[in-house]
């Protein structure tokens, strides 16, 4: 297999050395690790495709990999794999801007995408927290969401077409530049979020739309944790949706304080990113009404940001949020259970329930306005006794959001953090509905085996 | 594998857990921008040596190599938001690599020896090299030699690593520097000590006169200690922190913390390991205490200045000039002093302050590593130019003896007009335009 690859991709573009292994043996995930058997390189579909054949003839599985960001193991390798990096796929192709449209390969950077499209006098709204660095095949696999997801939708709303090379080497193309079609089942949307068990994803094609003229940015803060969630209730009760409504709890504000210092209160008990978009009188109205909101349920204050520097910076320091509450513990193992929105209060007050009475570190941050929390637990994976009372707490708190008619992960994927949680949410056909289409498309198992599901 | 002597398995283990591997820092990291691989990254760096402190990799040459191919830069701490502490990984990492040995070749070993062990850690030495390579270079003989092509045909390395010897000053920091300064006519508000530094010494002697220049037009009393020592961040960097200990309590000898307001350092690279002596020297019983005040005291003149309200120059009508600022990596991402430099450029009358892309990449000079990794070094090099160059400004202003050199040297390569300064050397001119303009004015604090 090792000489096969080089032989196809040139020896530059395969590892097999420990040293250059190691370092692909994990993602952006807490406490997973493997090591691949070889990393290999392709530049082009064509590649991919071999790619593929060549591991179908050797009987070894594939793990896809773009930068290596995801946060529930999906990229991590399985034991013997190949790993797959579309990293140097990363040519934008075209920039439509007759349809609004824009084309590239997997391996592109998020952040790219959107300066592209920004210097073009448009906007790809999905921003996740890893933008600078994660790749839009791997937005598209495990259908990310980010800060502007209450406004704007998730990658998948994007998405009008994909490149798609099978199990089989065999090579796709689904969905087009029209806004409507309905020739046949919508593959397209079944590749989104498929977390690399389906199909390699080698182009995307994206939808674009007009950047927003004005911006206004707040930031509310409060005492109780309840009166910032009956905030978020009354701004979407009265009728507005914000781009973002983002949330940070004490411990969380401490930590991105403690990193990039950008102005959050630490006294705070709960702070409420708030940002509007649009015409500009519309932003600025919006905005206006927001404040009035927050004030009357109990913010004890609410600024404004004096200039887009430091809207861009109270935004980047939420970005920052989980990585900087590694500051505290060794480990730290981040969650993204979501619940409808009128169920946030009941779920922030069992996580607080969970923390107190489990006796462990959880901090909480997230997007509000979608209902989508980032429970975080800070804890230390070298000790085993912690480690079984956090498998129990995470236990609770899925168990809750289900009740409440949530789910066990709103934008991060079931990967392998979560997969001994999935057949509860779905329940036994829906499950098995699941297990039949993977089947079909690679019964062979050899596409990220024992991911999502075993 | 044995861990008794493993340096990386006795560092405190919660150092290396600290790496959460989200990737932040992977965009930042000029090696893995170079290669898109991940173990030219940070993270990816980190993931090896915790796989050599759990025992799961035998330290090897690969490992060897890979801790050198780092730059030690430090984007990737400025970029963390888990606030890892690279530096003390990869010191770690590189003495590890240095006791197990790995990379011993004759060659290497004889540079080693030469520069570490022997060129700095003896000061009339390096300023007897010093006044060697003035020589060569002032006496007709350097042009002679370049010309003629016979340096091309012994090696094409040599030629090279020749082309980037600095050009010395005509004289060392203790002939233009008396060893006690007072402020003019003035009054004394603080009491610091200078160091000089080692290249910064030999080839910037002027600049240390203008550090002194301006303290004193600040109102401090300025003492500068006579032959100092080179600071030993030379070694630390490289593996040999045995050499970099002796060398500290070196400077501490000469300079007593507890008898200043703060010890002046005007050079990044040195700074950012200054500062770490408390580090260095914690089991030293007969330095550790000294060394915490050291530590404490220790300043990046930048930041002295501005912690202190350095006095903004009075409009002469001065020519109007344009300066961009090039960060010196441990300035910045080391010692965090990323502000006070500009605001110090900002102070000057007529200057107009052009920010480059990049302006905290690496120019790729990093210590001795554009010796040992020409071809990355040179890449950088001619990337940092070309965002320079792109501003369009005649001055880039920047705050480390090796940034100097090594943007001087890329400026001489593309053929650019674009000349290399300091913050303070422009900070000085401006005070002594003053005074030619304004004669019989005395400075006031």
């Amino acid at each position: 297999m090792i000489a096969e690859c080089q032989a196809l991709l040139g020896p530059d573009a395969v590892l097999t050395e420990p040293e250059d292994l190691i370092p692909y043996s994990f993602d952006g995930t807490a406490a997973l690790k493997c090591r691949p058997r070889l990393v290999v390189f392709p530049r082009s579909t064509e590649q991919v495709a071999a790619v593929l054949r060549l591991a179908r003839d050797h009987g070894l599985a594939v793990v896809t990999r773009g930068s290596g960001t995801g946060l529930s193991g999906g990229s991590v390798p399985v034991p013997q794999c190949v790993v797959l990096c579309l990293q140097r796929m990363n040519r934008i192709l075209e920039l439509d801007e007759r349809n609004l449209t824009l084309l590239a390969e997997s391996g592109v950077l998020t952040q790219e995408i959107f300066d592209r499209a920004d210097a073009a006098g448009l906007f790809y709204p999905p921003d996740p927290g890893s933008i600078k660095i994660s790749t839009i095949g791997g937005n598209v696999a495990e259908n990310s969401g980010g800060l502007r997801g209450l406004k704007y939708g998730v990658t998948r709303d994007y998405v009008i077409g994909l490149e798609v090379v099978l199990a089989d080497g065999s090579i796709c193309w689904l969905g087009n530049k029209c806004v409507k079609d309905v020739a046949g089942y919508s593959l397209r949307d079944l590749f989104v979020g498929s977390e690399g068990t389906l199909g390699v994803i080698t182009q995307v094609l994206l939808k674009l739309v007009p950047k927003p003229a004005a911006r206004q940015t707040l930031l509310a803060t409060y005492g109780q944790l309840e009166a910032a969630a009956e905030t978020v209730s009354a701004v979407i009760a009265a009728r507005i949706i914000p781009c973002t409504l983002e949330f940070l709890d004490r411990q969380t504000v401490r930590c991105v304080e403690a990193y990039a210092a950008v102005g959050f209160p630490l006294e705070a008990e709960a702070v409420l990113l708030i940002e509007t978009d649009g015409h500009p009188a519309a932003a600025a109205e919006e905005a206006e009404r927001i404040e009035e909101i927050a004030r009357t349920h109990g913010a004890l204050a609410v600024r404004r940001a004096r200039d887009p520097a430091e809207a861009a910076r109270l935004a980047t320091g939420r970005r920052s949020a989980f990585s900087a509450l590694a500051r505290i513990r060794p480990t730290t193992i981040l969650e993204d259970v979501t619940v409808p929105r009128s169920e946030l209060a009941a779920m922030i007050r069992l996580i607080q329930r969970v923390a107190r009475e489990s006796g462990l570190q959880i901090a909480t941050f997230g997007h509000f306005g979608d209902g989508n929390l980032h429970p975080t637990f800070l804890t230390d994976e070298r000790d085993a006794a912690e480690m079984a009372r956090v498998e129990g707490a995470m236990r609770t708190i899925f168990d809750e959001a289900i009740r409440l008619g949530g789910t066990i992960t709103g934008e991060h994927g079931v990967g392998l953090a979560k997969k001994a949680y999935l057949r509860a949410q779905l329940g036994d056909a829906s499950f098995a509905l699941l297990k039949s289409i993977k089947r079909s498309l690679d019964p062979e198992n050899r596409l990220n085996p024992g991911k999502i599901f075993d | 594998m044995e861990a008794g002597g493993n340096l990386l398995a006795s560092l405190d283990y919660s150092v290396l857990q600290q790496c959460m591997h989200c990737g932040l820092c992977l965009p930042t990291c000029p090696t893995y921008v170079e290669t898109g691989r991940e173990r030219n990254s940070p993270r990816g760096r980190i993931a090896l040596m915790r796989a050599v402190a759990d025992g799961e990799l035998a330290v090897r040459r690969a490992f060897g190599e890979e801790m050198y191919y780092c730059l030690g830069c430090l984007a990737c701490t400025s970029a963390c938001p888990a606030g890892v502490d690279y530096a003390q990984l990869f010191e770690t990492a590189r003495a590890e690599v240095e006791r197990a040995g790995v990379l011993e070749r004759p060659q290497r070993d004889a540079i080693r020896w030469f520069t570490l062990r022997l060129l700095f850690t003896r000061p009339r030495l390096l300023r007897l090299t010093g006044r060697l390579l003035r020589l060569w270079q002032t006496s007709g003989l350097q042009g002679l030699i370049r010309r003629s092509g016979l340096i091309r045909l012994l090696s094409a390395r040599w030629a090279e690593l020749e082309g980037q010897t600095p050009a010395m000053s005509r004289v060392n920091s203790d002939a233009l520097i008396a060893a006690e300064e007072r402020p003019a006519g003035g009054p004394s508000r603080y009491r610091v000590a200078v160091l000089t530094g080692c290249v910064q010494d030999l080839a910037f002697a002027e600049l240390n006169r203008a550090t002194v220049d301006v303290l004193l037009a600040n109102g401090c009393d300025v003492h500068t200690p006579r032959r100092q020592s080179c600071c030993g961040s030379l070694h630390a960097h490289n593996g040999d922190e045995a050499t970099a200990a002796m060398l500290a309590r070196r400077q501490i000898d000469a300079i007593d913390p507890f008898a200043y307001d703060a010890i002046i350092s005007n050079a990044g690279g040195c700074g950012f390991h200054l500062r770490h002596y408390d580090r260095l020297l914690a089991s030293d019983a007969a330095y550790a205490e000294r060394a915490r005040e050291w530590s404490r005291k220790l300043k990046d003149v930048h930041e002295w200045l501005v912690e202190i309200g350095f006095r903004r120059p009075r409009e002469t009508g001065a020519a109007p000039q344009t300066v961009t600022y090039h960060e010196s990596c441990h300035l910045c991402h080391g010692e965090r002093v990323s502000r006070q430099p500009r605001e110090i450029l900002r102070s000057i009358p007529g200057l107009e302050l052009r920010e480059a892309r990049e302006a905290n990449w690496c120019c790729g000079s990093a210590g001795i590593y554009n010796l040992t990794h020409p071809s990355t070094a040179q890449w950088l090099q001619g990337r940092k130019l070309g965002h320079l160059q792109a501003t369009g400004a005649e001055w880039v202003a920047t705050g480390n003896p090796g940034c100097h050199l090594q943007l001087e040297a890329g400026a001489r390569a593309a053929g650019s007009a674009l000349k290399v300064t300091h913050p303070v050397a422009l900070l000085a001119a401006a005070y002594a335009a003053e005074k030619r303009t304004l004669p019989g004015m005395t400075p006031q604090v």
